[in-house]
Parts: C-alpha cells; structure tokens; sequence
C-alpha cells in the first residue's frame, strides 16, 4: 500500500496563532467511535471550530473565508497529548498537506509522515515572519519543497530549511509506506529473534 | 563511555539502523485497544497480512466501555461496534483478548503490569500515549500511531528515530500528604507541558526510589505530558518483587535467568544524558492544575501565576493571583491508568473514612481494572467508601477522556485524578484540576479545593 506523495506545493496558508495545540483539540475523543479512516475531516477542530449548536465560530481562521489552501501554520508545540493518529487524518482530510510550527509533538510528527502529511519545523522568528505573511495577505502563498528541504515565503523570498530524516524523505516523495519496507526485510527480523 | 538504561534496552532491541537515524525497533510486547487498533487491522486485512506474533500481543477495550452495569448486553451504536470491532480482530488474528466480564479486564496500562506480562528490560508499545506508564518497571515503553500498530502486528517491528535521553533526579524525603502524582505535577509544571519532547526520560533519585510500584507508573505514565516519548526506572528490589509470581511472568529457573539479566538494567556511572533536571523532594507539596495543559500546576498553598496564558484561565473562569484553595469543585474522579491502581483507592478511602461526601459533589471512582475492583472489595474500601457516600464503579478509562457517557458537564469544575487538563477533555465546557488522590479526597468531603494535609491531619 502507498502513502500519498508529496514534492513540491505552492499555495496559500491558514493561520491557528495557538500554541500548544493539543490532538483533544484538533479531533476530540468523542469523534473517536469509527471503525474505518474517513469523515475526520469533517471533525478538525471541532470545538473551536462549531459552537454547542453546532454554528460555525466567526473568527476561527478554518471559517474566516479570506483564508485557505493546503498549509497550516500553528504556534509551536502542535500535536500534544494523545497518540491517536486520527488527529494527522483529521487535518489532512480537512484538505491540509502540509502544517508548519516552530516544535511538533513526537507521535503527532511521526504520525503526520505515516499518512503523507508533511511537518514542517521552522525556527521561532522564521514562524512569526509565517503569521505576519499570511495574517498581513490571505492571499500570500509559501512554497514547500520536500526534494531541497526548503520552505520559502513567496513575496520575501525569504526562504529556510528544515529537517526531515532522509528515509522518510524518500518515503514521502516516492509514496512509500513503513509496513513494506518492514515486511521487506522479514528474515533479518526472524533472524535478530533467533539470535537473542 | 558507559550505556545509559534506556540505550542498554534500546540497543537490544535494534534490528538495523536505516540512514538518517531510524532505527527498526523489535518490540517485545505488543498492547492494543478498540479505539486506535481497527484501522490497523483493515490494513492488514488489505494486504493481505496476518498478525506475525500474535502471542505477543495482549488486547483489551477499555476507552469507550461504560462503567456501570457490565454484565448487560451494551446498547447498540458507534462504541458497541468498536468493541464487537476488537472481538472480532482479535478473534480473526488470533490474539488473546480480555473482554468486559474477564476477570482480567481493565484499562490496558493497568492489566499489562498486573498479570505480569510488561517486564524489566523489554520493549513495549501501545496506540496510546500513556503506554509510558510500563517504564515504571525498567521498560522502554512508548505511544505510538495506528500506522505503527499496523507496522508492529505486521512485524513485530516499528521505524523509530531514536530519542535524546534525559535524567530527572528527586532525592530527598517527600513530604507528608504528598504522592507520586504530585511529585511527576511538579515535574512536569517546573519543565513545561513542551520541557521533555524528543527525550525519553529516566527518572532517578532517592524520592522515585523510595515509590511503591504504583507510584513509579504513575509518574512514568505522565511523562508525556511533558511531551517525552516515554519516561523510565532501573529495576530494583522493588521491582523485583512486585513481578514475582505473577501469571505471565517467568518461573523458575527461567525467573533466575531473567532475574541476573534485570539485575544489569542501570544506567552506567560515566553514561552521559542530553539533558539534566534535579529537583529537592522537599520542595514538593500536594500539587493542582490550575490551566488547561498539565504543566500549568502550582502547589495547592499557591496562585494562580501573574503571566499565565489567559486563553487558559478564561477557559477555566481563573484569574491571575487567585489561590487555589477553596476553588468550588462540582465533580471528583478517581481512576485512569493514572491513578486507577489499588494504592489509589486505598489512599482515597482511609482519607474519606468517618467522613462523608459533600453534598453537590458528584464523585466518580474507577477502579482501573476487575482485579482492583476486586482487591477493593476484599480489602474493605468499598465499605468504607459506602459509609462515606461513595460508591465503586467498574474497570475502564471513564472520564478520563470521556468517550464512554461518564462525561463532565460544561462549565463543571472536576478534580481529577487522571493525566489531562486540556479543553474538552472531560467533556465539551468541561474544567479540570488534575490533583492526586488526596486532593482527590480533600475535594470530595469539603466540596471545595482543600489543603488535604490540614484536612487530614497529615
């Protein structure tokens, strides 16, 4: 089975200013009862997102109509909590490909790469000049190049690398997914079990 | 150099490391639940696969269960088909599940320890975070996603960078009135909700030393709160005997063998960490979270800090400089992988004896699993319990994360004895104070945030 893959997006972003974005935020508990991966996407975000009626919050940036595209940018530490990788579906089945924050969670960053939804670590300030870009022009668009590991501000030009293992690159960009990779490699497994 | 415990565990269970630093990690031990577990099982399915060890795999529900009438047949919907969902996985796969009515069932982090299947030195995952929680006895034990579920039922193995390692030492004498909840409270409030991410802990010291075992998970199983993959104990005498005897655990001459092996699971004198933390035990009193991360605790004496995030505290209807005590609180929960263990209800239940629940407080108390209920009532807590107007509920994750109906009304304020503050967590509008099971106590017979070493006389 093959991940979605990813190379090079150009696109317009939606700012969450939040830090510390937890995954009980991003898909909460209740809208874990499924049994199959999909209709996540209708729940991201869910209580910042709707209120108690379920009307849509004015002013959460997801229903700010000057704002879309396939790139989040969130304060730093987004993804804590809860392992569950309904929160990496959530988001990229809201239509995001990739989110940038200046520090993601550990399991959030490693579920992300398993689904083809791309982590983008910034430095602090670099994540300010993010907010101040899109905040200032909801039609500022960022480009994302997986290949030189880049991430650049399209009207600046302002441009800074990120970090991203050399495996999961290759994952990504070729569409290649973990389980393949680990059952390609089965009689090293049974001999490592054989050995200790 | 000398080996850390965590790279000692680690390095035995490296298969082959790939080029940019991850490593394929075999996994000793494999936990899984209805809530993270049936995607994985639809790709196997898709593939073709079959579950490579499913020996080593052990399955219980626990997340969405509900925790008052067990033995009737569940109402039908979304969690009764995530339960029949696991049944029949685990039927179809061959894996050993402890349903609802096993005298084994319980809240997954609960179970594995108790009936002896998590052991010193192995390697453990889970689809949930709080997988941490088997550290407690010399484990390197992590969350992870469903993919990786997938990954480890398929081959036993997951892709993992590996983490940077971090000792957090407490020596000294812990204060009366003051529990492993509080001492990981403070930990995680003097460190940031963010203070630990990318590391996998090792707690150390005289104060973790001097912890029960039940102690020792319930601060491993908040090491990600801190954001660490995973937080960890060298086995020790204490250790030893908590496993011995155990249904699962080796016997015999296996148990000797085990044993000499267990016994070189420390972190070697001239082994060098990432990162440092050393904390006075002395300087720890009985903690309570004021915001809406756990690392926005204070000591129960304190205030709520000038400069706290104040999306947080409009949340919680907190102010800056407000003490804690005397905060009202409309809901207590005793339970969670947490704080769901038999010590938990015994601390709980000598502190309400003779006295009586306060009226307006609703009090939620879960055993974490059939056989605590079960020590419980044998114990005579229950009755106790009962005399003080509380009653027992049964074995699983409840309010914790309320997916099942035991939900928080919005706007409530509960004192929790479980892992997370976070918006919603309790339930939509819901507002927690996470605390140990003392202030737990002090809370539920006073109807109030209460000091419970004054409360108590401690």
């Amino acid at each position: 089975m093959a991940i979605p893959k990813f190379n090079r997006l150009v696109s317009t972003a939606v700012p969450l200013n939040i830090e510390n974005i937890d995954t009980d935020q991003i898909i909460p508990a209740r809208f874990l009862k499924a049994v199959e991966r999909k209709g996540f996407g209708d729940n991201v975000f869910r209580d910042w997102r709707y209120d108690k009626a379920g009307n849509p919050v004015p002013g959460f940036p997801m229903n700010d109509p000057r704002y879309g595209g396939e790139i989040l940018v969130a304060g730093k530490n987004f993804g804590c909590g809860s392992s569950r990788e309904h929160a990496a579906w959530a988001i990229f089945d809201g239509g995001f490909r990739v989110v940038v924050s200046s520090f993601f969670a550990d399991i959030f960053r490693n579920n992300a790469l398993n689904n083809g939804l791309l982590p983008v670590q910034v430095p602090e300030d670099f994540l300010r000049k993010v907010f101040a870009a899109v905040e200032g022009d909801p039609q500022a668009k960022f480009e994302v190049d997986l290949e030189r590991k880049t991430f650049t501000i399209a009207a600046t030009g302002e441009s800074v690398g990120f970090d991203i293992d050399a495996y999961k690159q290759e994952c990504l960009l070729n569409g290649y997914d973990d389980v393949d990779y680990l059952a390609s490699i089965r009689p090293e497994i049974e001999a490592f079990e054989r050995r200790r | 150099m000398g080996k850390t415990l965590f790279d000692k565990v680690w390095d035995a269970h490296t298969v082959r490391e790939l080029d940019g630093g991850r490593s394929v990690l075999y996994i000793d031990r494999q936990y899984i639940h209805e809530v993270t577990s049936p995607v994985a099982f639809s790709g196997l399915r898709s593939r073709g696969m079959k579950v490579f060890r499913p020996e080593q795999v052990t399955a219980t529900p626990d997340h969405n269960v509900p925790t008052v009438d067990q033995h009737l047949p569940l109402e039908e919907g979304e969690s009764k088909r995530q339960l029949d969902a696991l049944a029949a996985n685990c039927a179809e796969f061959g894996i050993r599940m402890f349903g609802l009515g096993s005298e084994n069932h319980g809240v997954v982090h609960i179970i594995g320890p108790e009936l002896g299947y998590t052991l010193p030195g192995m390697t453990i995952v889970c689809g949930d975070s709080h997988t941490s929680t088997h550290g407690a006895l010399g484990a390197v034990a992590f969350g992870i996603g469903t993919s990786e579920v997938e990954m480890a039922l398929a081959t036993q193995c997951i892709l993992q960078p590996k983490p940077k390692k971090m000792r957090i030492t407490v020596d000294g004498e812990l204060g009366r009135g003051v529990t492993a909840k509080d001492v990981v409270l403070y930990i995680i409030s003097r460190i940031s909700a963010s203070g630990g991410t990318g590391h996998f802990i090792e707690f150390a010291g005289s104060a973790i030393r001097s912890l029960s075992m039940e102690g020792r998970m319930t601060v491993c199983n908040m090491s990600i709160e801190c954001g660490a993959r995973g937080g960890m104990i060298a086995p020790d005498e204490t250790t030893f005997a908590y496993v011995k005897g155990r249904d699962n655990a080796p016997k015999g001459e296996a148990w000797d063998k085990a044993l000499a092996c267990w016994k070189t699971l420390y972190t070697d004198e001239d082994a060098v960490f990432d990162t440092e933390y050393r904390f006075d035990a002395a300087d720890i009193e009985p903690m309570i979270t004021y915001g809406t991360n756990p690392g926005m605790g204070t000591g129960i004496t304190g205030r709520i800090p000038a400069g706290s995030d104040p999306k947080a505290l409009e949340y919680m209807g907190f102010a800056e400089g407000e003490p804690m005590l005397g905060k009202p609180v409309d809901y207590v929960f005793v339970g969670s992988c947490t704080n769901g263990r038999i010590e938990d209800f015994r601390l709980f239940a000598q502190a309400v004896k003779g006295r009586k629940k306060a009226e307006g407080v609703t009090a939620w108390l879960v055993p974490g699993s059939r056989r605590v209920e079960k020590q419980a009532y044998e114990e005579g807590l229950a009755d106790i319990l009962k005399e003080a107007g509380f009653e027992l509920r049964q074995p699983g994750c409840s309010a914790c994360l309320a997916m099942n109906a035991d939900k928080i009304p919005p706007g409530k304020y509960s004192v929790s004895t479980s892992n997370r503050n976070f918006e919603g967590r309790q339930g939509p509008g819901a507002r927690t104070m996470l605390a140990g099971p003392l202030v737990a106590a002090a809370a539920a017979v006073t109807g109030r945030v209460t000091d419970p070493r004054e409360l108590f006389g401690l």
